[in-house]
């Protein structure tokens, strides 16, 4: 997908909110989603692909 | 200087004392009149202390209110719905922030307050002071009852789900408060060596909101609540299930729908960092309620909702009413985003 300013429409996988990265996009580069704020990685760019990026969990209560 | 004359019934309080900060910085108030039988002729900035040097104004007894544009009743909830009547004469448009015109059903009230409703006929002419449900009633109205609290955060919680009936069932919400809650009376509840360190579920069921609640999404709902080593701040955790299954993204896409021209809800639903889901902490002065949601197993959702009580939970939320009512804008004298840390 291609929008008009040159930026680029992804989908983010964790919450589907739109994340458009600023070109040019290059492989494991991490964005951030503004929605979710989970971090993504780019893991192919052509076409681009985004998967979640791993993250170490925090416990509050154990 | 043009602008209004808001007058502050009850303004040694907590909560008097966040309408008058609210008002003093807001640019269409020209004057505050505050009202207090206790300290009639006492300096505000001595109960507030906050406000030194930023005004010289002197608490004034009710014989002593010339008419207003505006009165805010930060009054005491069972003695107020006594008072409203003599008020109207005072200001055209009066905003209640006490309990006593909050329910529509004054069995309802009887029930929860413990005492029968002297101004019955009235309550129907109150219009619920949450903008977020009723904001174009609020645009007309002369009467307003701001809702409690937790009631607010429990309600902006409960929202997106219940008006899309997308909840099932009976819903549990959790409320947590802080000290300032409960008042600036000196009871034995609120001493230093009772209260410090004290998370004391102080309403296991039947909390006095649940009503509100109940009565603004139509669910069946039950409240707990307890009392936290806090000064500011309230959160509701409300448990409940899905009337359909849904994913994350639905649930967000849903809120967005229902939020997203809110100049003061927040959704707060996040995968990353240390505020993942509304936290009283970050809120301090602010009038934003923040709002987020989790899934659970099966059809079981979470959500959340947290603001500080005294503003979005009851001053800052009024002084909101007001800017709608005075055709304003929204914002108005309510732009501080809270402290962090
Ligand atoms: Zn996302």
């Amino acid at each position: 997908m291609e929008k008009g300013d040159g930026l680029m429409a992804l989908s983010c996988p964790e919450c589907e909110s739109e994340v458009s990265p600023p070109e040019p996009v290059r492989q494991h580069e991490v964005l951030e989603c503004p929605d979710c704020r989970a971090e993504l990685e780019v893991i192919a760019v052509e076409p681009v692909v985004l998967a979640l990026a791993p993250e170490i969990e925090e416990d509050w209560g154990e | 200087m043009t602008g209004i004359r808001a007058g502050i019934l009850g303004a040694s309080g907590y909560i008097g004392g966040e309408l008058l900060r609210v008002l003093l910085g807001h640019p269409r108030v020209a004057a505050v009149v505050p009202v207090s039988r206790r300290l009639a002729g006492r300096r505000v900035d001595g109960v507030h202390p906050n406000l030194r040097g930023t005004t010289e104004l002197v608490f004034r007894s009710m014989d002593d209110v010339s008419p207003c544009d505006v009165l805010f009743l930060a009054t005491p909830h069972t003695q107020t719905m006594d008072m409203v009547p003599g008020l109207r004469s005072v200001a055209p448009c009066l905003i209640d922030l006490s309990a006593d015109f909050r329910l529509r059903d004054p069995v309802v009230y009887e029930r929860y307050y413990g005492t029968v409703h002297t101004n019955p006929s009235l309550l129907a002419d109150f219009v619920p002071g949450l903008p977020e449900l009723y904001r174009e009633q609020l645009e007309e109205a002369d009467l307003i009852s701001v809702p409690g609290c937790m009631a607010t955060a429990a309600i902006l919680a409960l929202y997106p789900l219940s008006a899309d009936g997308l909840l099932d069932g009976a819903v549990w919400v959790d409320g947590r408060i802080g000290s300032s809650g409960a008042g600036s009376a000196a009871t034995s509840t609120n001493l230093h060596a009772e209260r410090s360190g004290a998370m004391r579920v102080f309403a296991p069921a039947g909390h006095r909101h649940e009503a509100e609640v109940r009565q603004a999404t139509g669910l069946e709902i039950t409240m707990s609540a307890t009392g936290m080593p806090e000064v500011r701040g309230a959160q509701v955790v409300c448990r409940g299930r899905l009337s359909t299954p849904l994913r994350e993204p639905e649930l967000r896409r849903i809120h967005r729908e229902h939020y997203a021209d809110e100049p003061f809800v927040r959704i707060v639903a996040q995968r990353r960092g240390l505020y993942r889901l509304p936290e009283p902490k970050v809120m301090h002065g602010s009038n934003f309620c923040d709002v987020g949601f989790a899934l659970g197993d099966d059809r079981d959702v979470v959500l959340v909702a947290a603001l500080d009580n005294l503003v979005k939970g009851a001053a800052g939320n009024a002084v909101q009413c007001l800017n709608i009512r005075m055709g304003w804008p929204e914002r108005l004298g309510l732009a501080f985003p809270g402290l962090h840390p």
